[in-house]
């Protein structure tokens, strides 16, 4: 492993860069296959998510944003560079609920309480307390699947939460999701997010709903994905989706995301 | 804009009810069906095939098909129940197979189970002895009989090595179809959580397996009484306790054709009761409590 970016317990900086950051992605490749006739999926990923900063990843398909969640998530590893999540393993969300459907909502949150080591007489109050916070009160003894699809979502929102993580990976988790229930969840997110001051790295390919949610947007090139352009958001929050100023920042996104995906028509 | 003349709080208070909204739209209602349902669509059927199979086979004796020792009247059938009842032997010899049959069952799950995981979860060991095992499924387990009593005499252990030859594949092999079966998101899930290892095969992949299991504890179970009746028939001994197999022995030897249709008929209750009281309900269960009742009917 290459040198790890970090600050030591003191607060001085060891190396640089000497802004805290909840997760420091630093010239990060990454290729599948073998050596000689390996793919590059990752080129050069340098991107700093501050602490409290929600910040989305944008892309089309093939420009490796889930792959690059997969490494900050620590499910797989970067082929060169490195990664810091100074807070520890993050949390993460995927597209699918990915709740298990063994458990009722209440102990999918609960085990992942005991698996972070609560005692056991604090899980339950406290399972019940992050179901409040997505607005599930009755929720806890539902099984999986008598539940909606947003309601599953808001169940793996609590579950993630459970894991006390200062960093929230989410996986386009608002994808599969009807319009209407996909805006409710964007101002729960919201909401939340200014409640417990996470950082989040958000996933999607959805250009409305990154300008909606992020303080930053990141768009990714595709094949390999690289950092194209970033803009920083200054729409106040809370924000609609149908805003003018959403809709005319998503515009100029939107024309710039065309623009990279047009560059792999021409050979 | 709308966005623009309502305040924020107006605007949570708005988004909450049309939340409350949808999930009470979206929720899905689960009810279970109704005693009288239960009985017109379950037991009623069933009740009138049997009654039916009753009614061609005493039609059959009235048209005098064939001789009576050969097919003997419903009502010889039941008079040797009724005997068997009356010298008080018949749930000795029901008990004496039962219980031969769920031992060697427990056993077979305690020595499968393991057996399945190593099967699942090391290569080496699933490239070694993942063929041998589904081959083994297909191998009627009654070959098993002649070599085991040239190993082990005519004795319960030759019996209980049957058992386990033709059990353990099964359970075995369920738990690898089972493992085989989980989506990969759970484990992803699991290892978000920090569920690895040992406490990742506990919270996450056997209760991910657990329906596979049990449909291999299912067949496991059917597997175990085939093979202990084709045991009890080949290998049996007067040492031995009287059990089904060799009630319907015995009844051959003495041509005694009410006895060997009364044995038939009670191998075929004792297999099916113990499917409806252990296996069925358990199956049930899980597959309710997941989502998937519709899958159990």
């Amino acid at each position: 492993m290459a040198p790890a970016l970090t600050t030591d317990p003191s607060g001085t900086a060891v190396v640089d860069d000497d802004i805290p950051a909840a997760v420091r992605i630093d010239h990060v490749h990454k290729s599948f296959g073998r050596a000689g006739a390996a793919q590059p999926v990752l080129d050069d990923i340098t991107l700093d998510v501050r602490p409290g900063e929600f910040v989305c990843l944008l892309g089309a398909s093939g420009c490796g944003k889930s792959t690059l969640l997969n490494l900050v998530a620590g499910l797989d590893r970067p082929t060169a560079g490195t990664i810091e999540v100074p807070g520890g393993r993050p949390a993460l969300m995927f597209q699918e609920h990915a709740l298990f459907p063994w458990l009722t909502a209440g102990r999918n949150i609960e085990l992942a309480l005991r698996l972070r080591g609560v005692a056991r007489a604090e899980r339950r109050p406290e399972a019940e307390r992050l179901l409040e916070l997505v607005r599930l009160d009755g929720a806890y003894g539902k099984r999986v699947h008598e539940l909606s699809g947003g309601m599953r979502q808001r169940v793996a929102l609590a579950r993630a939460l459970a894991q006390d993580s200062r960093l929230l990976l989410m996986d386009e988790p608002f994808a599969a999701l009807d319009a209407i229930t996909r805006d409710v969840l964007h101002h729960e997110l919201t909401r939340i997010w200014s409640e417990t001051q996470l950082s989040v790295l958000f996933v999607t390919h959805n250009v409305r709903e990154a300008v909606r949610l992020a303080q930053r947007v990141v768009l990714l090139s595709s094949r390999p994905g690289r950092v194209a352009r970033e803009w920083t958001v200054g729409i106040p929050q809370p924000r609609r989706i149908e805003d003018a100023a959403v809709a005319d920042l998503s515009v100029e996104i939107t024309e710039e995301l065309r623009g990279e995906i047009r560059r792999h028509g021409k050979h | 804009m709308a966005s623009t003349d309502t305040s924020p709080q107006a605007e949570s208070q708005d988004l909450a009810g049309l939340e409350a909204g949808l999930d009470a739209l979206d929720s899905v209602r689960v009810e279970r069906t109704p005693f009288t349902q239960v009985l017109l669509h379950k037991v009623l059927p069933p009740a009138v095939a049997v009654v039916l199979v009753l009614a061609v086979w005493k039609v059959l004796v009235l048209a005098h098909v064939t001789d009576d020792y050969k097919l003997p009247d419903p009502s010889a059938v039941w008079h040797s129940l009724h005997e068997l009842w009356l010298r008080g032997t018949l749930l000795d010899i029901v008990w004496t197979s039962v219980s031969r049959g769920l031992l060697g069952f427990l056993a077979a799950l305690v020595l499968g189970t393991p057996l399945g995981l190593l099967v699942a979860r090391v290569r080496f060991v699933r490239a070694a002895l993942g063929p041998i095992l589904s081959g083994l499924q297909s191998l009627p387990s009654v070959a098993w009989v002649p070599a085991a009593v040239i190993w082990l005499g005519i004795t319960d252990s030759a019996m209980y090595a049957v058992i386990l030859l033709g059990a353990v594949p099964s359970i075995a092999n369920g738990l690898v179809s089972g493992i085989d079966q989980v989506p990969p998101l759970y484990l992803r899930a699991g290892r978000t959580l920090g569920a690895t290892g040992a406490r990742g095969a506990w919270h996450i992949l056997l209760p991910a397996a657990l329906p596979g299991y049990i449909a291999g504890l299912k067949q496991g179970w059917a597997f175990s009484w085939r093979s202990l009746m084709a045991a009890e028939l080949i290998a049996s001994s007067p040492d031995l306790g009287l059990g089904l197999g060799q009630y319907l022995e015995n009844a051959r030897t003495d041509s005694d054709m009410p006895g060997v249709l009364l044995g038939i008929l009670l191998i075929l209750f004792v297999g099916i009761a113990i499917d409806l009281i252990v296996f069925s309900p358990l199956e049930r269960r899980v597959l309710r409590s997941r989502g998937l009742a519709a899958a159990a009917r």
